[in-house]
């Protein structure tokens, strides 16, 4: 008995239409969730090393332990350079802040906000480009803009409000650096590594990397 | 229901609350904490949720032991307002760019115990939380998009199941002559080709799950239909008050200082 | 049940975006509603390319460029989801959610089926792949074979009219393999659905199917016909690009077995496991000769995988030693769990089921190197063993390429030549014709028996009947499982 529906006709896409440049494929979402993840991960087990450093520089010098925070913004990066859709850096960020927050560390739920402060960053340097540049400088851009959306963000949420002039300011300073290096650099390098493998072919960062071999 | 409910799990009160109520009540019990910065709202919060860890079906203990690891952290974010907060009151000792004064002693307490007011709800709320349910939940009940929603639960998925092949590479990096040293290299390595395996195993998958009819813009049924009920509404109303106690009392206690003045 | 799907293939050709050349081109077919086709062709002639088009699943105009165009009941496979049921060949990419029921739901949701009707359709599904577990099994805790019926389960409730397999069994044992052929079986007699399958283990699905059709390398149709013709007519073309042709076994000679050996790894009352506490299985007797083959053979979770790992010295014994000859000592030291990991490489090179897990590198030269760079051998020595291996294993093209980008058969060889780099004189290795294709089996067989012939000891966990017949000159049987 043929009931109801087996297939539904899809607005005809004729085998192979021209896609919306930014319209979200279920790969895309499959392996944004799949870097987001992955990414959190590595927050988690960052919260160890990262961490100590913040402790030792941030209870005794005044914004020093930003150096170390560049890792916790990688997501943003990564996730614009391989998506390259609008959202793309944020639902990365995010993603790995929520699974960081979800396996259990130290700044709970806050540790969402900080991912959504961190990726609109990201997002917004993607934004500024239209979504058509990819190359390293807008990498170490969107990374450094992923600090300094983390610092706005502790101005509240540490209440970093309270806090001299000074410490604000070498915050700041030491976000954008270790943004732009730990986050933009690395990130960067990372997804070039990844493409080389062939992981990536579904994603136009995968085929530019066959034309350079 | 697909399947049929896992009797054998202690069945607590929490568990019938639906997964978006729980998000809200999250939200709630963290959000207001941030407006003041001060010592009384967030131990009054703190002790309050700690009386309702009976409705989350979790024992004490494994609060305790999750909670430690934000006890432990929590004085560092006190040191560093101990040191640079903005000096008021008397001051008490300064060296390079910190200033220890009353002001900062203050500050450093209060931040100490939101930093634990902060972690604990996540701990409560969604230590038991099947993520299938979350995701059902956010597409049906608080309507987000479920391209996204099941394409991120599928993809969140696959990256659990790489523990054998984690064993494996270990041992496949001492066959090959790069057990002894390197212990930092080999995670590094090791982390790198689980990503390629993650991502390419994703890639699969968003295919298989296209040929099953997902992504498209037909309407989709659900077999496990997500409601809410009269016990959301409780939970989230319970957690409302729950704030306002805590509030009240720094209010009341003249402790309640908004962030920034 | 919905009616059988017909398809028409009409001068299609495709081209992934970034490549020069088109995977597969001028391909012209008519399938009608019923028929049950086996796709074959050599590795590169565009199989799973023109499996997926048939899907309508090779994205839009960004992803490739398509010539021709594939139509199924008159209409394009992408306007159809639902239609046509797909499942790939990795078990764990076909698997959206953490319960049995909750994923064969999946496909019937997106399709927007009523809700009602929606437990009826899981039931039927998996009543039709014989998948008799509860519904709220989680899905990771089942058998290869069991995900696979799984997948198949997932597509049947969708009730799709053409069902395309893509290589279903490649990645599992023989009790998956038969699982698998089974559930196919009795859902194409009874549904009548019209089916088209890739797969290398002719001999398994050859008598389900009505019609045959091979794929040439360079584009086009090379044969289109019932089996038996197809398989008489141009069977040596066939052996000769990988397939397994039914009736035309591998050309290898069998190996003489011993007549005194020495053993150059023993074991007595052996326990071995991978956790500290958890026992696979106990009081074994192994004595390994000494340049000969030697294969482990026995069930499902017997324990072939560590007791090869342990005698390699990978694995610690849980009781018992394994030891080695006096000439293998370090240290003098003669046991290989013992040794240290730059002392195991010169002694005892291990290949592992999946040869990714030993990658290391980012091109094929690097990863040949890491064994001598790791022996501190001076460069040109390094450079000289990488040569020699990459002319003797037939992967010199491919020398700067990145090891993940290679098929599976060069990758394992990629993966033999690296133990081979340090000159071990055990290589121990784990399935290592899983997955294979005709050409790389025999390749790796004969390779493997070379190496036998020049003294090496080589010992093989395998299911492979052919194998042990061609490697077996010492035969291990493990038991039960415990």
């Amino acid at each position: 008995m043929h009931t109801s529906t087996s297939a539904r006709t899809t607005p005809a896409t004729a085998g192979g239409a021209t896609s919306n440049r930014f319209r979200w494929r279920v790969v895309d979402i499959v392996v944004a969730a799949v870097l987001g993840v992955a990414i959190g991960l590595v927050f988690w087990g960052w919260n160890t090393v990262g961490g100590l450093w913040f402790v030792a520089m941030d209870g005794l010098t005044p914004g020093l332990g930003g150096i170390a925070v560049g890792i916790w913004l990688i997501g943003g990066v990564i996730g614009g350079l391989v998506i390259r859709k609008p959202g793309a850096a944020l639902l990365v960020e995010l993603i790995a802040a929520i699974v960081s927050a979800l396996i259990g560390n130290v700044w709970g739920v806050t540790t969402i906000f900080s991912g959504l402060a961190q990726g609109l960053g990201a997002e917004l340097i993607f934004l500024a480009f239209l979504y058509l540049r990819f190359t390293l400088p807008v990498a170490m851009l969107s990374g450094a803009a992923a600090g300094i959306g983390a610092w706005v963000l502790e101005l509240f949420l540490s209440a970093n409000i309270e806090k001299s002039v000074e410490f604000n300011l070498i915050y700041l300073g030491t976000l954008i650096v270790s943004g732009a290096l730990l986050a933009g650099l690395v990130g960067w390098l990372l997804v070039r590594a990844l493409a080389a493998t062939g992981a990536l072919s579904r994603f136009a960062v995968g085929r530019e990397a066959r034309r350079d071999v | 229901m697909i399947a049929p409910v896992d009797v054998s799990a202690r069945h607590a009160w929490l568990d019938g609350v639906n997964p978006v109520a729980k998000v809200a009540v999250v939200i709630v019990l963290a959000v207001p904490l941030l407006v003041s910065i001060d010592a009384v709202s967030a131990a009054t919060a703190i002790v309050l949720e700690l009386l309702c860890v009976p409705l989350t079906g979790l024992a004490y203990a494994t609060v305790v032991k999750r909670l430690l690891p934000v006890v432990l952290f929590a004085p560092v974010a006190g040191l560093s307002m101990l040191l640079y907060a903005r000096p008021g009151g008397t001051v008490y000792g300064t060296f390079l760019f910190a200033t220890i004064s009353d002001n900062s002693i203050t500050l450093a307490v209060a931040v100490l115990l939101r930093v634990v007011a902060l972690a604990l709800p996540i701990i409560l709320l969604f230590a038991r939380t099947d993520p299938t349910e979350l995701a059902d939940a956010l597409a049906q009940v608080a309507k987000l998009p479920s391209r996204f929603v099941l394409g991120v639960l599928a993809g969140a998925r696959t990256v659990g199941l790489f523990v054998d092949d984690w064993r494996t590479m270990g041992l496949a990096r001492r066959a090959r002559g790069l057990g002894d040293r390197g212990a930092l290299r080999r995670f590094f390595s090791m982390a790198f080709v689980l990503l390629v395996f993650a991502v390419r195993r994703g890639t699969k998958l968003a295919t298989a799950m296209e040929a099953r009819g997902f992504g498209t813009d037909v309407p989709r049924t659900w077999a496990r239909p997500s409601r809410l009920s009269a016990r959301d509404a409780v939970a989230v109303g319970g957690a409302v008050l729950l704030m306002a106690v805590a509030l009240g009392a720094a209010v009341v206690t003249g402790a309640f200082r908004v962030v920034g003045t | 049940m919905a009616a059988p799907a017909r398809v028409d293939v009409e001068g299609w050709g495709w081209r992934y975006a970034g490549r020069k050349l088109p995977a597969t081109r001028d391909v012209d077919l008519t399938i009608e509603a019923g028929e049950r086709v086996l796709l074959l062709g050599a590795s590169g002639a565009g199989k799973s390319t023109l499996l997926a088009g048939l899907a309508g699943l090779l994205g839009g105009s960004d992803e490739g460029e398509r010539t021709g165009r594939i139509l199924v009941d008159g209409r394009f496979p992408e306007d159809q989801r639902g239609r046509i049921g797909l499942v790939l060949q990795d078990p764990e990419a076909g698997i959206v959610l953490s319960k049995v029921g909750d994923d064969v739901a999946f496909g019937c949701e997106n399709l927007g089926v009523p809700a009602a009707e929606i437990p009826g359709r899981v039931a039927e599904a998996v009543a039709s792949v014989g998948l008799t577990v509860p519904l709220d099994r989680p899905t990771k805790a089942l058998s290869g074979g069991q995900k696979q019926r799984l997948a198949l389960a997932g597509v049947l409730a969708m009730r799709p009219g053409l069902l395309l397999l893509d290589e279903p069994t490649a990645n599992l044992d023989p009790d998956g393999v038969a699982e698998v052929r089974a559930a196919v079986e009795h859902v194409v007699r009874t549904d009548g659905t019209t089916l088209v399958l890739i797969e290398h283990r002719t001999d398994v699905w050859a008598d389900l199917m009505t019609r045959v059709v091979v794929l040439a390398p360079g584009g086009g149709v090379l044969a289109d016909g019932p089996p038996a013709q197809v398989f008489a007519e141009y069977g040596d073309a066939l052996a000769a690009a990988g397939v397994w042709v039914p009736g035309r076994p591998v050309d290898l000679p069998m190996l003489a077995p011993l007549a005194a050996p020495d053993a150059v790894l023993s074991a007595r009352s052996l326990s071995i496991g991978r956790e500290k506490r958890v026992v696979v299985a106990s009081g074994l007797d192994v004595a390994v000769p000494r340049g000969a083959g030697t294969v482990v053979t026995g069930p499902n979770g017997a324990g072939k995988s560590t007791l090869a790992l342990t005698l390699a010295g990978l694995l610690p014994e849980l009781s018992g030693e394994v030891v080695a000859a006096d000439g293998l000592a370090a240290r003098g030291v003669r046991r290989p769990s013992r040794w240290r990991s730059t002392e195991l490489l010169t002694r005892i090179g291990t290949v592992f089921q999946e040869p990714e897990h030993q990658f290391l590198a980012s091109t094929l030269r690097d990863e040949l190197a890491v064994g001598p760079r790791a022996l501190r051998m001076p460069a040109a020595q390094v450079d000289a063993i990488v040569d020699e291996l990459l002319q003797r294993l037939d992967l010199a093209p491919l020398a700067l390429a990145n090891p993940f980008t290679l098929s599976g058969g060069q990758k394992r060889r990629l993966s033999v030549a690296t133990v081979l780099a340090a000159s071990p004189e055990v290589i121990v290795l784990d399935e290592p014709t899983f997955g294979q294709d005709r050409r790389g089996w025999s390749e790796l067989v004969a390779l493997l028996q070379r190496e036998i012939a020049r003294g090496r000891t080589v010992i093989a966990v395998t299911h492979d009947a052919d194998v042990v017949r061609h490697l077996g000159q010492h035969r291990v049987v493990l038991g039960g499982a415990a």
